[in-house]
């Protein structure tokens, strides 16, 4: 059914905030029922039951985690907890980024190849399968020994979580062209490169992009995870780990990298999203969102 | 559902005998076997021959005698540690399957829940989720395997939910007027045709989850715990500079979440031999 | 065998419309429809594309409700009788579970109707040797070609014994070969059941060579606009196809087609596929 503009961009948003909504009711449903007492100047609540994660150290008052964002990081310092999580959102995009366009190309290179040389598809295609089949952030504190502990060794975290989906989604793009597209090519004699960029890229355009928005939050992850051991003090995944030390002190402020980290997921999903929308523009197919 | 063939009376060929199959099975992956000798063989060389950087990178060999080494024995007791990690993996697999599997069949009845709940689910999805790691590590106990297996349940959830409930909706509209024209039941058109739909939906999700399930236990191990499972010995070696141990960890990491994976491969062979991604040209 | 005034005719279509509303415009796809099928009827619709025959076959089918009117299968309104399970439906796909064998195929409508296992089995074996598919009675339906499934298809809709057969271009998706064989198969099982089928084709030799009447439609509004008699002897086979008042009827069918305004018809904006799809499994 065709749907109206307007209608296709309130719904999600709509639906976004009734859920936002939702959890908040719930969150502070859950402290309101069974958390710790409720206090402010001239009022006190005590809940009536006991729920063991609803306390003010497992699971903080909304509230306490946005205040938190608004307070200096530190004692003392100048910076707020909201710049400094966005500051470090930011250098976590830019190695996921730098990751996620290294393991795009590899992974569109691959497919190519594997789309036109048989022999090179049963010699490393299974390897490429293994390679995922295993938990593969194990390998992330190896990796920073081996390069070091820098933005290389994440970059190559980040590349290495995102070539796969890409490689396997490219495989199947470049051969869904229609037979007969291909047989078009041929009887004008068009040669490998040609039908590579007038057939088989243009059609394997839905199935990159649905791979490219599973790599966008793998990449993410694979930055995060890189960024604990590799002891990069700039990124989301060193302040994870230097607030879970700080935990028992300030538990906002774990929560708020989490908020963080989940922004800045959906923020980079939604970029991909946007130009895979742009680049179909005018196909008629519906993709969908993800 | 399949594809129209050209004329009335000709089935297609009889499979060939089983026999033949697993030759043509063995011969299709000849080169990938090549690459797999030749590797391990020019790393060897490499090591031995011009002395690269034995340190971060032992020899195959020398990674193989640390895994036996360190099998039951020693500071890190391998197998000991892949067995309770497998065990945290596959707590939280039965977890987020068993829960992913309600919501799905919950929200796949409803379709107002479902299109109020997918797009959620599928913003979720890009979330980090691991980053949530510390946190349950905090509510579950740090030292109880159930916080690992919390992880890995919430990894695994997303996958399982989000393709059970495509497989539960997204029926062929024609089968579905067909049950219609049989007059038949909600519960009738639920058993008979959207279960055996959503089956291999179901699988392509559940191997995508062995990995993450192992994912979920290993990065939760990384933020703390008991010392001796695969993600602490990881780190625990190669900070005591042992990397052939931390690389025979890795090892095996890698055969349980291959293994973990062949599994359901083969589960797939028993439960839906009908379907493409089983009687695919290759492999086998 | 025609006769349209038989006491109670299996079908009985009056005054239907049917409306679909798509955006913000309603679309009529059928206007004013009147027929009457008998018992041992071979039914054809035929029209361009757009004119409402396969959403006619749905209504009479109960896939989808009129707007207007009201449509009766053997003296009953039509959901009545869907209920009742006196439908068998073949699609344009064969439309066959590929988790099910070829022979859990044909018996997935007798295990809706709670028909028990030992007859379900003779059931099934008695279908599968009408449509001369006995030999694969376990083979899974990807290993079938094309015109086989549709076998399939025709014994799973004949299994339930229904009283009426409805048929969605069937053979639509088949080459003229396999079409024409599997044209006579139709008819011969059409004779040894006796049921009555209601056929929608885009094929003019195809309609005439089966059937006893051609209701001939035209598009926007949907409406039949002639019924042509087809009095060609039984048994039909090869030999019909040369006669030379076969070539009759296939003109008479041909021209009717045209004088209903039937070429340059091409719907505008929506497919009749399109309408179905969006209004026919409400």
């Amino acid at each position: 059914m065709p749907r109206s503009p307007e209608r296709g961009w309130l719904r999600p948003i709509l639906t976004f905030a009734i859920f936002a909504a939702l959890l908040f009711v719930v969150w502070e449903g859950l402290k309101f029922v069974g958390g710790d007492p409720w206090r402010t100047e001239t009022w006190i609540w005590e809940p009536p039951l006991e729920i063991w994660f609803a306390s003010d150290l497992l699971l903080p008052h909304v509230w306490d985690i946005v205040g938190a964002l608004a307070a200096p990081v530190q004692r003392g310092s100048d910076e707020s907890l909201a710049q400094f999580l966005a500051g470090a959102a930011f250098y976590t995009w830019r190695e996921a980024a730098i990751g996620f366009l290294l393991g795009a190309t590899i992974g569109i290179g691959l497919a190519a190849l594997f789309v036109h040389s048989k022999l090179m598809e049963r010699a490393l295609v299974p390897y490429v399968i293994a390679s995922q089949t295993i938990p593969i952030i194990a390998l992330a504190p190896m990796i920073v020994f081996a390069f070091g502990p820098n933005v290389l060794s994440v970059v190559i975290i980040a590349t290495y979580l995102t070539f796969f989906p890409v490689t396997i989604a490219m495989i199947s793009g470049l051969r869904s062209p229609d037979p007969r597209a291909l047989e078009l090519m041929r009887s004008y004699a068009a040669s490998r490169w040609s039908v590579f960029w007038k057939v088989r890229m243009p059609a394997s355009l839905p199935y990159l992009f649905t791979a490219l928005k599973i790599s966008a939050t793998a990449s993410i992850v694979g930055a995060i995870v890189g960024e604990g051991p590799g002891g990069i003090p700039n990124g989301l995944g060193r302040a994870i780990i230097n607030f879970n030390s700080q935990y028992i002190s300030g538990p906002e402020k774990l929560w708020a990298t989490i908020v963080a980290c989940a922004i800045l997921g959906i923020a980079f999903f939604t970029l991909i999203r946007i130009a895979e929308l742009a680049a179909l523009r005018g196909r008629g197919l519906r993709t969908e969102a993800a | 559902m399949t594809a129209a063939a050209p004329s009335v009376g000709v089935p297609l060929p009889p499979r060939p005998g089983r026999l033949l199959r697993m030759g043509r099975t063995v011969r299709y992956y000849v080169p990938a076997i090549m690459v797999f000798i030749g590797v391990i063989v020019l790393w060897e060389l490499a090591v031995r021959g011009f002395g690269m950087q034995a340190f971060i990178l032992p020899a195959p060999s020398a990674i193989g005698a640390a895994l036996v080494e360190n099998w039951g024995a020693g500071r890190w007791p391998l197998f000991e540690a892949a067995r309770v990690t497998l065990f945290e993996a596959v707590g939280g697999l039965l977890i987020g399957t068993t829960v992913g599997l309600i919501v799905a069949f919950g929200i796949a009845r409803w379709a107002t829940a479902r299109d109020a709940v997918l797009p959620f689910a599928i913003a979720a999805n890009a979330i980090p989720i691991i980053a949530i790691a510390p946190i349950f590590n905090a509510w579950f106990g740090i030292t109880n395997p159930l916080s690992k297996m919390m992880i890995a349940a919430l990894l695994v959830f997303f996958p399982i939910m989000i393709n059970v409930t495509r497989g539960l909706t997204q029926v062929e509209p024609s089968a579905l007027e067909l049950m219609r024209s049989y007059a038949a039941s909600d519960w009738e058109i639920l058993r008979k045709l959207r279960l055996p739909n959503a089956l291999p939906y179901f699988l392509t999700a559940l191997k995508v989850a062995t990995t993450l399930s192992l994912i979920g236990a290993i990065v939760g191990e990384y933020f703390g715990g008991a010392s001796n499972v695969i993600g602490r010995v990881v780190v625990q070696s190669a900070s005591a500079l042992r990397f052939d141990v931390t690389w025979a960890a890795i090892l095996l990491g890698a055969i349980t979440g291959i293994a973990f994976y062949l599994a359901i491969v083969a589960l797939e062979r028993v439960l839906i031999p009908w379907h493409s991604t089983v009687r695919g040209e290759h492999p086998g | 065998m025609t006769d349209s005034s038989q006491p109670t005719p299996v079908v009985r279509v009056s005054g239907v419309d049917k409306q679909f509303t798509v955006g913000h415009g309603v679309t009529t796809a059928l206007d004013g429809i009147d027929l009457e099928i008998g018992r041992g009827e071979f039914v054809s619709l035929i029209g361009p594309s757009g004119c409402g025959k396969s959403t006619l076959l749905r209504l009479i089918g109960d896939l989808t409700a009129p707007t207007a009117g009201s449509v009766e299968v053997n003296g009953k309104p039509a959901h009545a009788a869907r209920r009742g399970r006196e439908y068998g439906m073949v699609f344009q796909a064969p439309v066959l579970f590929e988790w099910r064998s070829v022979s859990d195929n044909v018996k997935l409508p007798l295990e809706l109707l709670g028909m028990d296992r030992s007859e379900r089995d003779a059931r099934a074996r008695e279908m599968l040797a009408l449509v001369e598919l006995s030999d694969f009675a376990s083979h899974h339906p990807y290993q079938l070609s094309g015109g086989m499934q549709q076998r399939v298809a025709i014994a799973r809709a004949l299994a339930l014994q229904p009283s009426i057969l409805l048929m969605d271009e069937p053979f639509g998706a088949l080459d003229e070969m396999t079409r024409e064989r599997m044209n006579a198969e139709v008819l011969r099982i059409w004779q040894q059941t006796g049921t009555t089928i209601v056929f929608v084709t885009h094929s003019i030799p195809e309609a005439v060579f089966l059937s006893t009447r051609v209701a001939v439609m035209s598009a926007r509004p949907g409406r039949i606009t002639h019924v042509v008699d087809v009095a060609l002897p039984q048994p039909r086979n090869d030999e019909t196809r040369e006669d030379p008042r076969y070539f009759r009827h296939v003109t008479e069918v041909r021209e009717a087609l045209r004088s209903g305004g039937a070429l340059g018809a091409e719907p505008a904006l929506v497919s009749e596929e399109r309408m179905a799809a969006e209004g026919g499994i409400g």
